[in-house]
């Protein structure tokens, strides 16, 4: 009898196990619109969201949404707490090192600068960009004044109350700022091209889950279904595959 | 949630507010105002029990318990709250699912601490991936109650040992006269008197722990100051309700709360107070007893 409740208990174990290994945990900021955002309903949204779910369906994998502040993304990726980051994040050398990187699903985007007048010197002050972005490296190693903060949102803030002269951030992100701002603020006609692209970061135990996003994002290439929603989130000019 | 909120974009005034005001994220908000309390309802008690045994334990007769509970004030009062916060959480979190990575994980699994990976097999996750975002939330909730009573428990500790140590030596040898065993002194006489000397440090804990809650945020449990914080930054289209920068207002009302919460308390422990001091042999129950209370 008692080998039997083993058995089963076992038994039980293992499928629980199986029925774990389905299911994907995506972690992202929900702070980075259009990319993604947490919606009015309380739920993930944004480019990311249908995107990810996209994925998922095809890869036939179980996914689960979570949010994590931008700048522990990749330690609590690390401890394990989600499988996935997917959150407008580029890749970049640095970030190789520590991450895995799926293919790039994004093109390299160009990044703009949020300003409250046309003729700023962005030499004159600090630029304000979110911490361990690619901007904020690019900001520091150009000669100007960094200013970071831990959300995208405080960095605008911080221009309109004169923190900053500016806000380096990617242009997708900040193009609707500056069109709802009734003019109050705009984007400088300097743009900068930094970073390789936008993809999914894994741990580097992760291989098998890599690979099979890697396989579905490549379907979503061929079958111009990333183009589609790429127009859909970031607009008519937005850069396609 | 009501029908007219169908189409946020198209409706306005007073319809636009109603909706706004009970959208999914901020019934959300409504409720992470009961996370807040529920926080304070477990970490209260908890943090008083906890501070009892170190207390008890930091002037027993036994050697070894001493050490223990002295170790235990000394530590926890000299590290920095959010260090800890930062630390403990982490390590909590790790050692839960190390020591149940060794009861459910395959023999000769690898060291858990791989580089700057933490790696245990999948079985061993706490809670396990598939759990409903629910018992996510519900574990790191659990993981910042832990926290909380154990910084505070070791504050009240000192507060006790401190009230404990204030209770007259006469009463107990009086006790002690009376024929009463070490446990009879101190369960029947040195219980009931040392509350009216530790209230006032307690008291200043309570307080200070109403407003430690927003640490809460730090640890990535989505309480009021998340949401206020989530909510009140400026909504582009992409969002049902497109507003500018509201985080003032939001944080005005965080405010309201916590002088309400405290407001409240300095009643009850008035009271509490009150009602310790009734017969003690303190300068506030002897006033209370010359006037007859």
């Amino acid at each position: 009898m008692k080998k039997l409740l083993l058995a089963t208990a076992l038994v039980a174990v293992g499928a629980g196990m199986v029925a774990a290994q389905d299911v994907v945990r995506l972690g992202t900021e929900g702070a980075y619109p259009p990319y993604n955002f947490v919606n009015d309903a309380g739920e993930v949204d944004g480019f990311e969201r249908k995107f990810g779910d996209e994925l998922c369906k095809r890869t036939a994998l179980t996914c689960e949404w979570t949010t994590n502040e931008w700048d522990s993304i990749i330690p609590n990726l690390q401890s394990g707490n989600y499988d996935v980051i997917i959150a407008g994040m580029s890749i970049t050398p640095e970030r190789e090192e520590i991450v895995d990187f799926s293919q790039a699903y994004i093109p390299a985007a160009s990044s703009a600068y949020l300003v409250l007048s046309k003729d700023v010197d962005l030499m004159s002050g600090p630029v304000a960009a979110q911490t361990s972005t690619i901007q904020a490296a690019f900001v520091a190693e150009n000669g100007m004044a960094v200013v970071e903060y831990a959300t995208p949102e405080e960095t605008v803030a911080a221009v309109k109350n004169g923190e900053a002269v500016a806000v380096l951030a990617d242009k997708d992100y900040l193009k609707p700022i500056a069109a709802e701002s009734g003019g109050v603020l705009m984007l400088l006609d300097r743009e900068e091209s930094i970073g390789g692209g936008v993809g999914m970061a894994f741990r580097d135990s992760d291989d098998a889950i890599r690979e099979k996003f890697d396989a579905a994002i490549t379907s979503t290439k061929e079958d111009g279904t990333l183009n589609a929603l790429i127009l859909e989130y970031f607009g008519p000019e937005a850069k396609t595959w | 949630m009501f029908a007219a909120c169908a189409d946020p974009k198209s409706i306005e005034g007073l319809t636009w507010i109603l909706c706004y005001l009970t959208s999914g994220k901020h019934l959300d908000f409504y409720w992470s105002f009961g996370t807040v309390l529920l926080l304070l309802a477990v970490t209260a008690p908890a943090a008083l029990v906890l501070g009892f045994a170190g207390a008890t334990a930091a002037r027993s007769q036994n050697f070894a318990g001493r050490i223990l509970g002295k170790t235990y004030i000394a530590m926890v009062r000299g590290i920095p709250d959010i260090i800890f916060f930062l630390f403990f959480v982490i390590a909590l979190d790790q050692g839960i699912e190390y020591l149940k990575s060794l009861a459910v994980c395959p023999a000769g699994a690898l060291w858990p601490w791989q580089g700057l990976e933490f790696r245990v097999c999948r079985g061993a996750k706490v809670p396990l991936g598939s759990s409903s975002a629910f018992w996510h939330n519900a574990y790191g909730f659990a993981l910042a109650v832990v926290t909380f009573s154990i910084v505070f428990g070791a504050f009240a500790a000192n507060v006790m040992f401190g009230a404990m140590q204030a209770v007259p030596k006469a009463q107990l040898e009086t006790a002690e006269a009376y024929g009463m065993s070490q446990a009879q002194v101190f369960r029947r006489i040195l219980v009931p008197q040392m509350w009216v000397y530790a209230l006032p440090g307690l008291s200043n804990l309570w307080m200070i722990l109403i407003k430690a809650t927003p640490l809460l945020f730090l640890l990535g449990v989505e309480d009021i100051v998340y949401y206020a914080r989530e909510l009140g930054g400026s909504k582009t289209q992409s969002y049902a309700f497109p507003h500018g920068d509201w985080r003032l207002i939001y944080f005005i009302g965080l405010l309201i709360f916590y002088l309400t919460m405290t407001r409240l308390s300095e009643g009850v422990l008035g009271r509490l107070s009150a009602r310790l001091s009734k017969g003690q042999a303190t300068a506030a129950g002897e006033a209370m007893r010359r006037t007859g209370a």
